[in-house]
């Protein structure tokens, strides 16, 4: 199944509903990396809520993403790790690198919209 | 000797099994008087039970004979069962130990067995069935007593297990969106994994972003307890919550620092309060001082 890619302002959502395939992870890359052009978009957050797994490939891609879509010009956020996918992650060895992380979607929406305030202050 | 030597090839049958034992309760009924006092007697000449007065001994004995007795007139175990749980649930806060529990209960075997070989001294024969009948019920009882009182006592070695475990880890709210974690005491792989699950379980029941691990409380830090400590953090971040760990002492830095654990992505400060500080400031609150409070100090 596809992951539906949710436009919201200057945003991205990606809801994952379901456990993906491999397959499906790739598709999800690259819908997402392909939109954050097309919208110009600032932010994209992929919301894994509902996985209770993640393996090896799942954290690859999703790191892969991250590190795509800064090149195209925007950040990536994951939001709703689960405590117990968090701690088999760690206890494997599977990390996220740099890819900044938040509890939940109201979290990296809020996160996303901090950014965007501080640079616009920045940049005045 | 030749009598001795006939019956004991020969499987007794269950019914004569039986009668003997019944025998033996009417026996064991008629003497009870005289056989429990000279149990009580020699379970305070072996020494054992001294943390119990020689009034609660007698009465334990007496209670501990009548049930001994109707074990082997019914063969049933569960009655003994329950009483040999209730036993050990008084006896264990008092300090009785196993081994003096083993011990009285072999020692009522032994007075009971002696006080059957005077009775049949005269007849071989009858003693070997007697003790035929007599031997195997006695083990049984021995056997649930001990397991009895075993089992209990591993059922509080548990439940106080338990306890400490969960008085130790506490994940307490301080402000909004910030969580301290004081530990304190030996962290072991298995609770450094419970304070990892309940600290993450923490970030997601009080939404916080901030968590201040102290461990000012914990003696030393090897290389599992640090690795734990860099993955708790790193879990901690997945979720999105950023930690700051204090209290680090300097021989517990030392001890890092010589075993080369990489401590690049730990966020350390001095102590607790630089901790909530720090917290504080990343969380955007700012602490004033009022002006009575001022006053008062100047």
């Amino acid at each position: 199944m596809r992951v539906p890619i949710l436009k919201q302002g200057y945003y991205l959502i990606a809801s994952i509903q379901s456990a993906l395939s491999d397959e499906d992870l790739l598709h999800l890359r690259d819908d997402l990396v392909e939109r954050v052009g097309r919208y110009r978009s600032r932010g994209a957050i992929i919301d894994v809520t509902v996985l209770d797994v993640m393996d090896s490939f799942a954290v690859r891609t999703l790191r892969g993403i991250a590190h795509m879509i800064r090149l195209r010009g925007a950040q990536t956020l994951i939001v709703g790790i689960q405590p117990e996918v968090a701690f088999a992650m760690v206890q494997l060895g599977l990390t996220l690198g740099d890819v900044t992380t938040a509890l939940d979607l109201e979290e990296g929406l809020a996160y996303l919209n901090q950014q965007a305030e501080a640079s616009r202050q920045h940049g005045e | 000797m030749s009598s001795r030597k006939k019956p004991t090839d020969t499987k007794p049958s269950p019914e004569s099994t039986a009668a003997l034992l019944r025998e033996l309760v009417a026996h064991l009924r008629q003497n009870r008087t005289q056989l429990r006092e000279e149990w009580a007697r020699r379970i305070t000449e072996s020494q054992l039970l001294t943390a119990m007065t020689r009034e609660e001994i007698f009465a334990e004995a007496t209670s501990v004979y009548d049930n001994y007795v109707e074990v082997l007139e019914t063969g049933s175990v569960e009655a003994l069962q329950a009483y040999a749980r209730n036993l050990s649930e008084r006896i264990i806060p008092r300090g009785v130990e196993t081994h003096e529990v083993l011990g009285i209960v072999l020692l009522l075997r032994d007075v009971l067995a002696r006080s059957l070989f005077k009775k049949y001294q005269g007849d071989f024969a009858l003693l070997n069935s007697v003790l035929d009948a007599y031997e195997p019920a006695a083990n049984r009882i021995a056997n649930t007593v001990a397991v009895g009182f075993v089992q209990e006592r591993e059922r509080i070695i548990r439940q106080q297990q338990e306890a400490i475990r969960e008085l130790s880890t506490p994940v307490l709210q301080v402000r909004d969106r910030l969580l301290i974690l004081p530990i304190i005491g030996v962290i072991d792989p298995q609770r450094a994994r419970q304070l990892t699950e309940q600290l993450l379980r923490g970030i997601r029941a009080n939404r916080a972003k901030v968590v201040v691990v102290d461990i000012t409380g914990v003696p030393s830090v090897d290389a599992t307890v640090a690795n734990h400590l860099v993955q708790t953090v790193d879990a901690s971040r997945l979720m999105g919550a950023n930690v700051i760990v204090t209290g680090l002492s300097s021989e517990i830095a030392q001890t890092l620092v010589t075993i080369g654990v990489d401590l690049g992505k730990i966020n350390a400060v001095g102590d607790l309060q630089g901790g909530i500080e720090e917290a504080e400031r990343l969380l955007g609150y700012t602490v004033i001082m009022t002006g009575d409070t001022k006053e008062k100090q100047a």
